[in-house]
């Protein structure tokens, strides 16, 4: 399985689907996050493998 | 996907302007649109004094690294508000911003709320009607008065501040929602100095969030991730959202809704080219401009708080 993470939540997805189809299982808006794999940032079109985790940061702040 | 520059692998994909671009060639492209919207908006030169807001979050260090590379006279100035939060939330974003000032020589003023005013911004808020319910308000009277003062005091020439798309264009949205003509007036890129308001600027206004962050990632600024905790909740945050939303649905909708309201309002959408500014008159106390009749609303706060003293 691939293991999503964004701040104190864990998602996981089965691997082989791009990063896109990955955030729309888990209900994440791709423009409200960056994604980084390995501390790299990655793509929407990237396909995900095994084992991986792709830590997501949230961009939106204010008050 | 491919980096439009160099063919590499791209870092990050920006759907509104069909690009997507490599961590070096994103590195380039940011401070070089920067530098297209300064001039643009014609925000100000190499020759002035800059002043930049900087809260330690993504956008304000952000803007002070890109303004720094491209040999812009900037300073920064930290506001110190005494908001904890369980989180040392102030604490945390002076020592990042004082980090990052020490590792790139740059000068940094830092104003303490507390020491200037006897009180935190949370315990103002707890002190006065206008942040009973939330400190946002007291918070935000609190930073423009300390912010203008620093610059008038210290002659700085115009105040730069990290806003970035998102922020223009939920705020933009909230005022649409209730159709506050004044605030929709005067919302832009510059705010042009008048009697005794320093010009104020907002570099990064055509920035999506979402590249701040990638920016500031990508450059290895580190900035606090946590937020405010008071911010939990805002409106301004739901908005992003709803935005969002739509320009997943829609890519290019947030750009498009800042920039054509920009042009609309050139054009006289909102007023009638007659229509005249609300004059302002200096604040017997402190001498910085207020539209109000006497005391300016941050020395009436702080009247108030010392009257429920006695």
């Amino acid at each position: 399985m691939v293991k999503i993470i964004l701040r104190n939540q864990e998602f996981e997805v089965r691997p082989g689907m791009t990063l896109k189809d990955a955030l729309r299982q888990c209900a994440i808006l791709p423009e409200s996050v960056i994604a980084t794999r390995a501390g790299e940032m990655i793509t929407e079109d990237e396909i995900l493998k095994e084992g991986e985790v792709v830590k997501l940061i949230a961009v939106i702040s204010g008050g | 996907m491919k980096c439009r520059k160099c063919g590499g692998k791209a870092a990050i994909n920006m759907p509104q302007h069909h690009l997507g671009l490599c961590r070096e060639h994103f590195l380039e492209w940011v401070p070089e649109q920067t530098e297209r919207f300064i001039k643009k908006y014609r925000m100000f030169t190499h020759e002035e004094k800059v002043l930049v807001a900087v809260s330690g979050g993504k956008d304000s260090l952000s803007l002070w690294d890109i303004l720094h590379r491209l040999g812009y006279r900037a300073d920064g100035l930290y506001i110190a508000l005494g908001i904890d939060g369980g989180v040392n939330y102030s604490a945390e974003s002076q020592r990042l911003t004082e980090k990052f000032a020490a590792e790139r020589g740059l000068t940094l003023h830092v104003v303490s709320v507390q020491e200037q005013t006897g009180k935190t911004v949370p315990e103002w808020a707890e002190a006065t009607r206008r942040g009973r319910q939330k400190p946002c308000a007291v918070c935000g009277l609190v930073k423009r008065h300390e912010m203008n003062r620093i610059a008038r005091d210290l002659g700085y020439d115009v105040l730069a501040t990290g806003h970035n798309l998102d922020d223009e264009a939920a705020v933009l949205f909230g005022n649409t929602l209730s159709w506050s003509r004044e605030y929709l007036l005067r919302q832009g890129p510059v705010l042009e100095e008048r009697d005794g308001l320093a010009r104020k600027v907002k570099p990064l206004c055509r920035f999506y969030e979402r590249e701040m962050t990638a920016y500031a990632l990508l450059r290895g600024i580190e900035y606090i991730y946590e937020e405010c905790p008071y911010s939990v909740g805002a409106s301004s945050i739901r908005y992003k959202e709803l935005l969002n939303q739509l320009e997943h649905d829609q890519p290019g909708a947030k750009l498009a809704f800042y920039l054509n309201f920009l042009e609309a309002r050139a054009q006289g959408l909102f007023a009638a080219p007659e229509d005249k500014p609300v004059e302002l008159h200096p604040c017997p106390n402190c001498g910085q401009p207020t539209s109000a009749p006497g005391l300016c609303s941050y020395c009436r706060m702080v009247e108030k708080s010392q009257e429920s003293k006695v």
